[in-house]
C-alpha cells in the first residue's frame, strides 16, 4: 500500500484573504511564500531558499539602507507600494554613487488583506526589481489581527556597490556651488493627495516614482568628484533636502523661484489644497550639487537621460553663518524656504 | 495657471513698484495694516516687502482664525475630543495648536481619543451619518468665509433629523475686530494706522458695506484687495493715493469677486442659524463686544457648547509673549524675547506663531534673513 500522497490545496489568490495561519510558520506560510514571493521575485538567490543569502563581494566599499514603506493608499496613480519600495530603497543606495545589487523584503499584513492585492504588488515589486537590474534575496512575512495595521506594511534593506574614487556626502557643499534638480517637483505628493478617497479631483498627474540609479551612473560617470553630493528630495521636499545640506555643510543657498521645474497641474493641485510643491514629496527626483565649473556638463549629462529630461540649474551655494536657504521669488522680493513645520501629508511613502 | 498667473506675473509687480516708489511721498510715512492673515502669507510668500520704499510699512493684523483662538477654547476642545464617545472633527491647522497645560489635540489623539481632520464641514456630516453611535463634533472656527459652511452642515443635519451631529462653534467677525483695534482704549497707545487693505474672502460673503460707517467714523482709508500678491500691491498703491489725497474712503481692488452687497444667500444660511455674542475672547486682542457668533436657540440640539455643558475658562498666555503689541503694529516680532528662541513654529507659545498665517510665524518661516539673526536664534 502506498502511502497517500500529500495534496495541498492550490493556494486561493482570486478570492483568499490572509489570515493568521499564512505569519504561524506553517504549511500555509510556506505556500504563501513560494506561491506570490518566490513566484514574483523568482532569483537563484533566493530560491535556495534559506533564511538568509549569501553571495561574494568584490574588494571596494559597499552601501548600506533601509526603509520602512506606510503609504496611502496602497495603489495610486503611476505605482503602488510594491514598485515604491523597490525604487525608495534603490534610490537610497544610488544617491551615494553606488550600483544597488540586492534587497531584503518584510512584509507586515493584516489579517484580512486581499491575497488578489498582496500578489498584485508583490508582482509589481518583482518587475520594479528587474527593471532595476536589482535582486530581492531575502524576506520575512508577519501576520497582525485585523485593526492592528492597514493592509501591508513593507520594510527594506539594500546593498551596492561604490565604485572606487567616488565620494559624494552631504558635508561637501561649498560656496560657489551649483544645485540641479533633475525634473519637475511633487509629482508624488500630488498623485497621492489625488487618490485619497476624500479628495478626489480629476488629475492627470502620476507619481514619478522610479529608480534613479542609471541616472545617477551616468552623472558619476561623467563629472567624478566635481560632482559633490546627490540627494533624493522625498518626505518634506526640496525645502527640506536643502536644508539639510546647509546645515550639514555649514552654508547657505540660494535658489530662484522661477527655476524651479514644476508641471502647471501639480502648482494648480496645490493651489487648491493649500500646499507648497517645495514641501511636497517626489519618489523619482534628485538634487545634485556640483562645482561651478562642471554644472553646465552636468546639465547635460543629466538632459539626455529619460529621468533627467527637464532638469534644471536651480541656484548655488553661498558663505552664511546662518545656513539659510533663501529664494529670489517670481517677484524679485526673497524669502527663507524653511523646512516643512509639521506634517504636510501624512503617509506618502 | 490661468486665473492665477496673471495675478503673480513678476513683471507687472516690478512695474507697479515703480508706481507706488513714485506715489509715495518722500516726506510721509504710511503705516497700512493687512487684517487677514491670507495677505500676510502673500506679502511673506513674495517677499513683497522688498518691493516697497522704506517709508511703506505694512503692520501684519490678527486675521488668522487659529492664532486668534483663545487658550480656553482650545482647552474646551481637547477636554470634548477626551470624552468617551465623542469623534472631534476639525481642520488640520488645529491639530497642534497647544491649549494651557501643554495639551494639544494630537497629543490627545495618540492617547487614544478620537480626533479626525477632515477637509469641509460636509466629511463631519458624513461621519455622523455613517457613524450613528458616535457623537460627531465639528470644531467650528474661522470668520465670514467659512460660517456660511457650518450654518449649511447645520440646516442639513436637520433636514436629515441627525441626533448625533454637533458644532462647537468659534466663529468671529471681522468688522467688529478691525474697530476695536483702531477704536479700543489700547489703540490710543498703539502706532496709527493710516489705513487697511481690506479682506478678500470674508468681503465676498459681507460685501463692501459693512467698511463704510468704520471708515467714515475713523477715518481710515480702506481698500478691500484679493490675496494674490498684485491684488496686494495694486491695494498698496491706491491706499498711497487715498492717504495723498486726503481720502478715507472704502475701495475695491477685488472687483473680480467683492460685490457691494455682498452673498446674500450665504448671509441668509447664517442668518438661520447663528446670533452673535455680546462679547468673546480673542486671543492677542482680549475681550472684544459683538465680535462672535452663536448657534440660536432653534438649534440647541445641535450645540456642543449646551449639549455637553461647557464653561470657557479663560488661560493667559505666557506673560513675556508681545502678540498684543505686535497685533496692534507696537512691536515687531523681532521685539518679542520668545520669538526664535522659546517660540517657534514648532512649539508656538503666542497666538501670532501658531499658524502660518500668523504675524510672527509668517516673519519665521519666510523673512527673518532680513534680521542681524544671533547665532542663538537659529533653526535647532
Amino acid at each position: 500500500m502506498t502511502a497517500p500522497r500529500l495534496r495541498s490545496r492550490k493556494l486561493d489568490v482570486k478570492n483568499g484573504r490572509v489570515d493568521l495561519s499564512h505569519g504561524s510558520g506553517g504549511r500555509a506560510m510556506a505556500q504563501l511564500i513560494a506561491d506570490i514571493f518566490h513566484d514574483s521575485f523568482a532569483n537563484d538567490l533566493l530560491a535556495q531558499g534559506n533564511d538568509q543569502a549569501v553571495f561574494d563581494i568584490p574588494a571596494g566599499r559597499m552601501a548600506m539602507t533601509t526603509d520602512g514603506y506606510v503609504v496611502s493608499p496602497l495603489f495610486f496613480p503611476g505605482g503602488d507600494i510594491g514598485s515604491l519600495a523597490v525604487h525608495g530603497t534603490v534610490n537610497d543606495l544610488a544617491m551615494s554613487g553606488a550600483k544597488p545589487l540586492y534587497l531584503s523584503a518584510s512584509f507586515i499584513l493584516e489579517e484580512g488583506f486581499p491575497l488578489a492585492d498582496l500578489q498584485r504588488i508583490a508582482r509589481s515589486m518583482g518587475a520594479a526589481a528587474r527593471e532595476a537590474g536589482v535582486k530581492i534575496v531575502t524576506g520575512d512575512t508577519k501576520v497582525v489581527e485585523r485593526g492592528k495595521a492597514d493592509g501591508v506594511f513593507i520594510s527594506t534593506a539594500g546593498v551596492g556597490l561604490v565604485p572606487d574614487g567616488v565620494e559624494l556626502s552631504g558635508d561637501r557643499a561649498r560656496p560657489g556651488d551649483a544645485i540641479l534638480v533633475s525634473g519637475t517637483l511633487g509629482d508624488h505628493g500630488v498623485a497621492i493627495m489625488s487618490s485619497r478617497e476624500n479628495l478626489q479631483f480629476e488629475t492627470q498627474i502620476v507619481s514619478d516614482s522610479a529608480a534613479l540609479h542609471g541616472l545617477t551612473g551616468a552623472m558619476v560617470a561623467a563629472c567624478g568628484n566635481d560632482l559633490r553630493l546627490m540627494r533624493d528630495p522625498t518626505r518634506g521636499g526640496l525645502a527640506a533636502t536643502l536644508n539639510e545640506i546647509a546645515h550639514q555643510s555649514g552654508v547657505g543657498i540660494r535658489i530662484e523661484e522661477d527655476a524651479l521645474p514644476i508641471r502647471p497641474e501639480v502648482a494648480a493641485a496645490c493651489e487648491l489644497l493649500g500646499l507648497d510643491p517645495l514641501f511636497v514629496a517626489n519618489e523619482g527626483k534628485l538634487v545634485a550639487f556640483s562645482s561651478p565649473e562642471a554644472a553646465e556638463k552636468l546639465l547635460s549629462v543629466m538632459h539626455s537621460h529619460p529621468l533627467g529630461r527637464d532638469a534644471a540649474l536651480i541656484g548655488h551655494v553661498v558663505a552664511d553663518e546662518n545656513h539659510f536657504v533663501q529664494m529670489t521669488t517670481s517677484f524679485g522680493g526673497g524669502r527663507i524656504v524653511d523646512w516643512l513645520s509639521g506634517e504636510q501629508l501624512p503617509r506618502i511613502c | 495657471m490661468k486665473y492665477v498667473d496673471e495675478y503673480r506675473d513678476g513683471r507687472l509687480a516690478r512695474a507697479l513698484a515703480k508706481k507706488i516708489a513714485l506715489a509715495a511721498q518722500p516726506d510721509k510715512s504710511y503705516r497700512f495694516m493687512e487684517f487677514c492673515g491670507g495677505h500676510t502669507h502673500a506679502i511673506a510668500r513674495y517677499g513683497l516687502e522688498d518691493l516697497l520704499p522704506a517709508n511703506i510699512r505694512l503692520i501684519h493684523g490678527p486675521g488668522c482664525p487659529v492664532c486668534v483662538l483663545p487658550i480656553g477654547r482650545m482647552d474646551d476642545a481637547i477636554k470634548l475630543a477626551q470624552r468617551p464617545g465623542i469623534t472631534l472633527c476639525t481642520y488640520a491647522d488645529l491639530m497642534r495648536v497647544p491649549g494651557s497645560d501643554g495639551q494639544s489635540l494630537i497629543k490627545a489623539k495618540a492617547a487614544g481619543a478620537d480626533v479626525r481632520m477632515v477637509y469641509s464641514t460636509l466629511d463631519a456630516l458624513r461621519i455622523a451619518q455613517e457613524e450613528p453611535r458616535r457623537q460627531v463634533v465639528f470644531f467650528a472656527i474661522g470668520f465670514e468665509t467659512t460660517t456660511p459652511p457650518t450654518a449649511m452642515a447645520l440646516i442639513e443635519a436637520q433636514k436629515l433629523g441627525l441626533k448625533n451631529f454637533f458644532a462647537f462653534c468659534n466663529h468671529v467677525l471681522t468688522p467688529a475686530a478691525i474697530q476695536a483695534l483702531v477704536g479700543s482704549p489700547e489703540s490710543a497707545a498703539s502706532v496709527p494706522i493710516d489705513g487697511f487693505v481690506g479682506p478678500a474672502h470674508v468681503s465676498t460673503v459681507i460685501g463692501t458695506k459693512p467698511y463704510h460707517a468704520f471708515a467714515e467714523n475713523y477715518r481710515k482709508a480702506v481698500v478691500i484687495a484679493g490675496f494674490e500678491p498684485l491684488d496686494v500691491m495694486q491695494a498698496v498703491l491706491m491706499l498711497v493715493r487715498q492717504i495723498n489725497e486726503g481720502r478715507h474712503e472704502v475701495e475695491n481692488e477685488y472687483i473680480r469677486a467683492v460685490t457691494v452687497d455682498g452673498n446674500r444667500k450665504a448671509q441668509d444660511f447664517v442668518a438661520r442659524v447663528f446670533e452673535v455674542r455680546d462679547s468673546f475672547e480673542w486671543r492677542g486682542l482680549g475681550q472684544v463686544p459683538f465680535s462672535a457668533l452663536k448657534l440660536r436657540e432653534e438649534f440647541a440640539a445641535f450645540d456642543a457648547e449646551k449639549v455637553f455643558d461647557i464653561h470657557t475658562v479663560a488661560a493667559k498666555d505666557n506673560p513675556a509673549c508681545e502678540c498684543g503689541e505686535i497685533l496692534r503694529g507696537v512691536k515687531k516680532p523681532v521685539d518679542c524675547k520668545l520669538f526664535g528662541t522659546l517660540c517657534t513654529p514648532e512649539t508656538p507659545m503666542g497666538s501670532c506663531m501658531v499658524s502660518s498665517e500668523g504675524s510672527c510665524a509668517a516673519h519665521w518661516t519666510y523673512g527673518r534673513f532680513r534680521d542681524a539673526a544671533p547665532k542663538q536664534r537659529q533653526a535647532s
